[in-house]
């Protein structure tokens, strides 16, 4: 068996696992917003950085190796994971109150356990085009936050190819697969993965909104 | 000209393994990509639209909307903006008002002979207010770019100081384990700026499994460097010699040479260079960038080969052991290439008389900015800034910055210090800033660089180098800039973990330009 310390913790792990997924299988959780078990590792969001010989490496990506040692929960990293969770708010448009994802929203969450209390930058206010043109499912692109989920689950679980991103820089955008460029147009269906993957608002199955009272929801 | 349709077919036969360079040869015929051809070429191979529009919209020189006749891209870095790149373009932007727009794109690599623009693609040097107004006039009396004065087009090479590797011979002594053994002991290290041991990296992808593949990398984006466009146009027999070699040594058939689009203007020339090095054992073909500074990274690159956007892979696995198309692959720069078939021909003897202990042999320097004679310096490694500051012709600069806008920006107190892995690590790139210049056009300059050419993958830099514009732009918030500079290396790749350096270095360096101190 192979062991590493996370912050101060001997964790074992088998060959092969990143440093996320030797926390996970201990039971521990570092905060991230673009992975999920079982799709493959991005390392896009940042947020699962920790500390380890002196460089931030991404958790989720980074191989552990026998006798490393890892810090994850110290001043340095809550602040770099509270700047970079600024920074997803400000990128995009997040009306918290007026979002059927409020309360079971994954960057919310984050925000909250890191004690974030402002935006600290200037908010961005993009212009991004929101999709309803699919009966069942909503798209707000306003909410995205670039973690690929919809892309990956939709490529390795659902066998399609619905979500892309595309663009560059601060011009990053999601896209759909179709000539129109219209989700109704696509090959989606409300049973796919990649419709329940999202972290944020960004895509809803319409007609399911504020279903759990508010105060019950998973991070109320 | 032939039909969208028609020429999607062709190009499909003749390049169906790699997308992007479908789009780049679409682009090139019709000034632009037609909503046929996109749907066309996703059809014939069987992708996503979405991935093919994906790709379009992240690199910088294609585009769905047809522009007019002419693409005009001014070439902006901070050397084009000394030598008054603004306000010519504000005067091309109102010669041509209703006619023809103009855009800006990132440094040219033309800066020893700024400022410069691409007109179709193709580069135009030493422009001035005559130069601007003639292009003006050509573009409104629709006269085609192969009727323009031709002078327009010239590229000087400007090499000033040649040594080592200009010189050395073109007839191999040493090939395979012998080479191999040979780039041991003279301790090559890479060209490209990380400076990775080039016999360590050859011999790991000789170990690999699986068809290999040896790729050049002249996508040469680094602000101020231009040293790899001279040694296409000079060199390019040896390059494809020590490509060979390579392949030799790790036992691949075929290679890429990824040449930035913005030397296109190169292309007659190196595909004649091909035709003469091809052989049975290794043929190289030649693969445009398409205005992407993160295709330089070597996983981003191997991605935009592939058909893909440049955004760089995770790592580990190494392209030495998953490189192109999943196989073991050698990048290396073009340097490294013309230094290793210097070697190969010179032996190691000869190499190593150059240099210091940890960085041996000569290094091309790209000089530009305030000097006299900006052009391309061979020296040992080793060689004080001082020394180049006294050969080029600079008169009492005030600071340098070396190794682009990614690199360092050292003040006059630090000009005794070298060129080396061991000091200052670079892949060539000496920009000189004299007496009268305001560092804050540079550190705004650096700023605009970084958030158009950030791949927007990751969180810290697609949205830190933004903030870092805005900050710069608007003089507000410059108490924040240690904080994002921390954050930034949180990045994935090396683009934004050295985002930050050269502003950090200028505001510690030069608060009063800011009025602070
Ligand atoms: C953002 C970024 C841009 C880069 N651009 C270039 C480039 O234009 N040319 C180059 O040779 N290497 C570039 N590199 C370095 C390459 O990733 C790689 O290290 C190099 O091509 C390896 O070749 P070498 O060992 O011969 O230097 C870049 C790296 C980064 C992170
Ligand atoms: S839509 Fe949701 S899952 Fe898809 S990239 Fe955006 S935030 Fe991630
Ligand atoms: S650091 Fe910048 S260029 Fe590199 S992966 Fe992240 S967003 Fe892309």
């Amino acid at each position: 068996m192979k062991n590493l310390l996370l912050d101060g913790k001997m964790l074992t792990y088998e060959e092969g696992q990143t440093i996320m997924d030797c926390a996970l299988s201990n039971g521990i959780a570092i905060p991230g917003l673009c992975h999920l078990p079982g799709l493959s590792p991005s390392g896009n969001c940042r947020l699962c950085t920790v500390k380890t010989g002196g460089r931030y490496v991404s958790a989720c990506t980074e191989p552990a190796i026998d006798g490393m040692e890892v810090e994850c929960e110290t001043m340095e990293l809550s602040q770099v994971r509270m700047q970079l969770l600024r920074m997803l708010f400000v990128e995009g448009n997040h009306y918290c109150p007026s979002c059927e994802k409020s309360g079971s929203c994954r960057l919310q969450e984050a925000a909250y356990h890191e004690g974030m209390l402002d935006l600290h930058f200037r908010p961005f206010y993009p212009k991004r085009e929101m999709d309803a043109s699919h009966p069942e499912i909503l798209l707000d692109r306003d909410r995205c936050i670039f973690c690929a989920l919809c892309v990956r689950a939709s490529r390795e679980i659902d066998g399609k190819n619905v979500f892309d991103i595309s663009g560059r820089g601060i011009e990053t955008h999601l896209i759909v697969n179709s000539a129109s460029g219209k989700l109704l147009d696509t090959d989606i269906s409300v049973e796919d993965r990649a419709v329940h993957v999202c972290p944020v608002g960004a895509i809803l199955v319409k007609g399911k909104g504020f279903e759990i009272p508010i105060g019950r929801r998973l991070y109320d | 000209m032939s039909s969208v349709s028609e020429e999607v077919d062709l190009l499909v036969g003749r390049l169906g393994e790699r997308p992007l360079q479908i789009l780049v040869e679409i682009q090139k015929t019709f000034n632009h990509v037609p909503t046929e051809a996109v749907e066309g070429i996703a059809r014939k191979l069987g992708l996503p639209v979405s991935r093919v529009l994906a790709n379009i919209e992240f690199y910088s020189f294609l585009s769905l909307e047809k522009p007019g006749d002419y693409v005009l891209l001014m070439s902006d870095n901070i050397t084009d903006w000394m030598a008054g790149s603004r306000s010519l373009y504000s005067r091309l932007c109102s010669n041509l008002e209703g006619i023809a727009d103009a855009t800006k794109t990132s440094c040219t690599g033309m800066c020893d002979q700024g400022p410069a623009m691409l007109v179709n693609g193709i580069a135009v040097t030493k422009l001035d207010e005559n130069r601007i107004d003639s292009i003006a006039d050509l573009v409104k009396r629709h006269v085609p770019l192969s009727s323009w004065p031709r002078e327009y087009f010239h590229v000087e090479s400007n090499i000033r100081k040649s040594g080592w590797l200009f010189e050395s011979g073109r007839r191999k002594v040493l090939e395979g384990q012998a080479l191999l053994q040979e780039l041991k002991d003279s301790n090559l290290r890479g060209r490209g700026g990380a400076g990775f041991p080039t016999a360590l990296k050859w011999a790991s992808c000789r170990e690999a499994t699986g068809e290999k593949y040896v790729v050049c990398n002249a996508d040469e984006g680094e602000p101020g460097t231009f040293k790899d466009r001279v040694l296409l146009t000079h060199c390019a027999e040896n390059l494809l010699e020590g490509m060979a070699l390579c392949a030799n040594i790790v036992g691949a058939k075929r290679g890429f040479l990824y040449v930035r689009g913005e030397y296109r203007y190169l292309e007659s020339h190196l595909a004649k260079m091909l035709r003469k090095k091809r052989s049975e054992d290794f043929t190289v073909e030649l693969h445009w960038g398409a205005g992407a500074y993160i295709c330089g990274e070597e996983s981003a690159l191997l991605e935009s080969i592939e058909g893909k956007r440049g955004i760089p892979r995770v790592r580990p696995p190494f392209p030495v052991t998953h490189g192109l198309f999943g196989m073991p692959t050698v990048v290396d720069n073009v340097e490294t290439f013309c230094a290793a078939s210097g070697i190969a021909a010179g032996g190691g003897k000869d190499f190593r008389r150059f240099g210091t202990d940890e960085s041996r042999g000569t290094k091309l320097l790209s000089v530009s900015g305030d000097c006299s004679k900006p052009g391309i310096y061979e020296y040992p490694f080793g060689v004080s800034i001082e020394q180049i500051l006294a050969d080029c012709g600079a008169d009492e600069p005030i600071a340098v910055q070396v190794g682009g806008a990614s690199g360092a920006c050292l003040d006059a107190s630090e000009f005794g210090r070298k060129i080396g892995f061991e000091d200052l690590p670079t892949s060539g790139s000496v920009m000189i800033f004299g007496k009268n210049r305001d560092m804050k056009e540079a550190a705004l300059n650096f700023s605009k660089f970084f958030a158009h050419e950030s791949c927007g993958f990751c969180t810290p830099c697609r949205v830190g180098t933004s903030i870092i514009e805005q900050i710069l732009e608007s003089g507000n918030g410059l108490a924040e800039m240690p904080d994002l500079a921390g954050i930034l290396k949180a990045s994935h790749c090396g683009l934004g973990q050295s985002a930050s350096r050269a502003v950090m270095d200028m505001l510690k360096k030069f608060p009063g330009h800011w009025g602070l101190s």
